[in-house]
């Protein structure tokens, strides 16, 4: 596996994943995987259909935990705190590090109460309070010049991009610390990836993102650091750069040449 | 030698057409035959007064009170506990064999004649219990008659909420009863209304149940120890002693009008719902 002596600057580790198993029931979906996340970086994790990618990705915020049967062995760290701990508090894990899905599933709400769900349930009912957060996340989304009229409008009546960006908003009103994209852009258009993909790097500023893609070409575009993925082993880590013109393993050089995948 | 295709799509019309038929054809009857004796007896005074002589005469006031509160006293009581039934079995335990073996009980439970849910009524809450024949002894058998009804018709409604509502709600640091609460319910509110429905329906027209446990006493009723008759079991005792055929389809023209108005309000409280909710 390539070191991350590599990158261009020195950089703070948010996230650490340290020899990871999981199992679904008796099948291993995940063997002893590696994943150092940096902070203020974009981290793609690139390979076919059921490499365990999506799963990977899952467990750095314990959104596993959902599904019967999971069992998971190994280490996965936020800033030096267990995840998998006895004293992680699941709630403020899944605040610090939130998630934007493949699909935008908004809820059948008003574009308002969306972006303000993750507060109300935190407790925030201030309406003034409320306001600026909702205007703030929508700034932050690209979405507020084109919805400040339509705050009242129905969520699920939004062009799908708009949909995937408020999914966003959402998602920065409760103010995570990483953010972690399942195929964010799958279901959109190229204009609407262009979009998500532009927003992405804006926030790259303030936020640690991890985004888990099959369009290699975004991968190339977006992230920092990819780590390609193959049956539940993470085959190669490492620059972008470098794992997109010299791979170092033939089996990503055949994936990312489309001779595989 | 194979029949065209051309055939078997005409015949398929034809037969799912004379189907629906036939069942439209026979409900209108029905209604149409209680409406046509039943609405020329209905009156004002057959409305707003009590009944005499054993409702040879009069009206049937004190019987439209009880059809209307007894189902509500059941309802009140079936679905906090059916709804929150169906919760637990979804959202809070996975599926294995205890769950398996509640979820066939309830079926069982469902399919059990009313008669049985009256005796076992008069057994418990009238005699034991010492509560006699009153609307609470009456809206407690029918809560329990109804009960079945409203768990699996809330469970269906409850699985159907996409399951990336609870994701995301879950990814946005809801807790598990946060999520029910503010996601899971209110999005399956429309099948559980389907439930409460189903279960208003069956108590209004249940007489079994009722006779054995709320009485049938002509009174008006004061408080939830009296004893109540409601219009489905009025018109049964007016038919079944031939006490006054008139007044017993004037009191099922009635008992149809309101079935017909509860189904509306129903329908009109669910729009405004989703209206508001998708506003």
């Amino acid at each position: 596996m390539n070191s991350l002596s590599a990158s261009k600057t020195p950089n703070t580790l948010r996230m650490t994943v340290r020899d990871l198993n999981l199992f679904y029931g008796n099948f291993q979906a995940l063997k002893t995987v590696d994943l150092p996340v940096q902070a203020n970086r974009i981290t793609a994790l690139i390979g076919p259909s059921g490499c365990g990618k999506s799963t990977l990705l899952r467990c750095l915020n314990r959104m596993n935990d959902l599904i019967p049967g999971v069992k998971v062995t190994g280490e996965v760290l936020l800033d030096d705190q267990p995840v998998y701990g006895s004293g992680m508090d699941v709630c403020l894990l899944r605040k610090r590090v939130g998630m934007v899905f493949q699909r935008p599933n908004p809820f059948p709400l008003s574009v308002r109460d969306n972006v303000t769900f993750g507060l109300r349930v935190a407790g925030v009912f201030r309406q003034n309070q409320l306001q600026e957060i909702v205007e703030r996340s929508l700034r932050a989304a690209w979405l507020w010049d084109q919805l400040k009229d339509h705050l009242d409008s129905p969520a699920l009546a939004l062009p799908m991009d708009q949909q995937q960006r408020l999914c966003v908003a959402r998602l920065l009103a409760v103010e995570p610390e990483v953010i972690l994209m399942d195929e964010p852009c799958s279901a959109l258009d190229p204009i609407a990836t262009g979009k998500i993909e532009d927003l992405m790097m804006e926030l790259r500023e303030r936020y640690t993102i991890v985004i888990v893609t099959h369009n290699m070409q975004q991968a190339a575009r977006i992230s920092d650091v990819s780590g390609y993925m193959l049956l539940g082993d993470m085959i190669e880590f490492g620059p972008t750069d470098s794992i997109f013109t010299n791979p170092a393993d033939k089996r990503t050089q055949d994936y990312i040449s489309g001779r595989y995948g | 030698m194979r029949v065209s295709p051309k055939i078997t799509q005409a015949l398929a019309v034809i037969l799912l057409g004379a189907a629906t038929l036939l069942t439209v054809v026979v409900l209108v009857l029905i209604i149409a035959f209680v409406l046509k004796r039943g609405v020329p007896e209905i009156s004002w005074e057959f409305l707003s007064t009590k009944p005499r002589e054993m409702g040879k005469a009069g009206g049937i006031l004190p019987t439209i009170l009880g059809t209307v509160l007894l189902p509500l006293l059941a309802i009140a009581i079936a679905l906090p506990m059916g709804v929150g039934t169906a919760v637990y079995l979804t959202e809070y335990t996975r599926e294995n064999r205890i769950t398996k073996i509640i979820r066939f009980g309830t079926d069982c439970l469902a399919g059990i004649p009313s008669i049985i849910f009256g005796l076992f009524g008069y057994i418990f809450f009238v005699t034991m219990l010492g509560m006699g024949w009153s609307m609470l002894s009456g809206g407690l058998t029918l809560a329990i008659m109804i009960l079945p009804t409203i768990i699996r018709t809330s469970e269906e409604a409850i699985r159907s909420v996409p399951q990336a509502y609870r994701e995301v709600s879950c990814s946005l640091a809801a807790t598990n009863w946060e999520t029910v609460y503010k996601v899971v319910l209110p999005n399956a509110l429309p099948g559980i209304m389907t439930g409460v429905m189903l279960g208003i329906g069956r108590s209004i027209g249940e007489t079994a149940a009722v006779i054995f446990t709320a009485g049938s006493s002509l009174m008006m009723p004061n408080s939830l120890n009296d004893s109540v008759r409601t219009m489905s079991v009025h018109f049964y005792l007016l038919a079944r002693e031939g006490i006054s055929t008139e007044k017993a389809y004037a009191t099922a023209a009635v008992l149809v009008f309101a079935v017909l108005l509860v189904n509306l309000i129903a329908y009109w409280m669910m729009n405004r719902f989703i209206a508001k909710r998708s506003r």
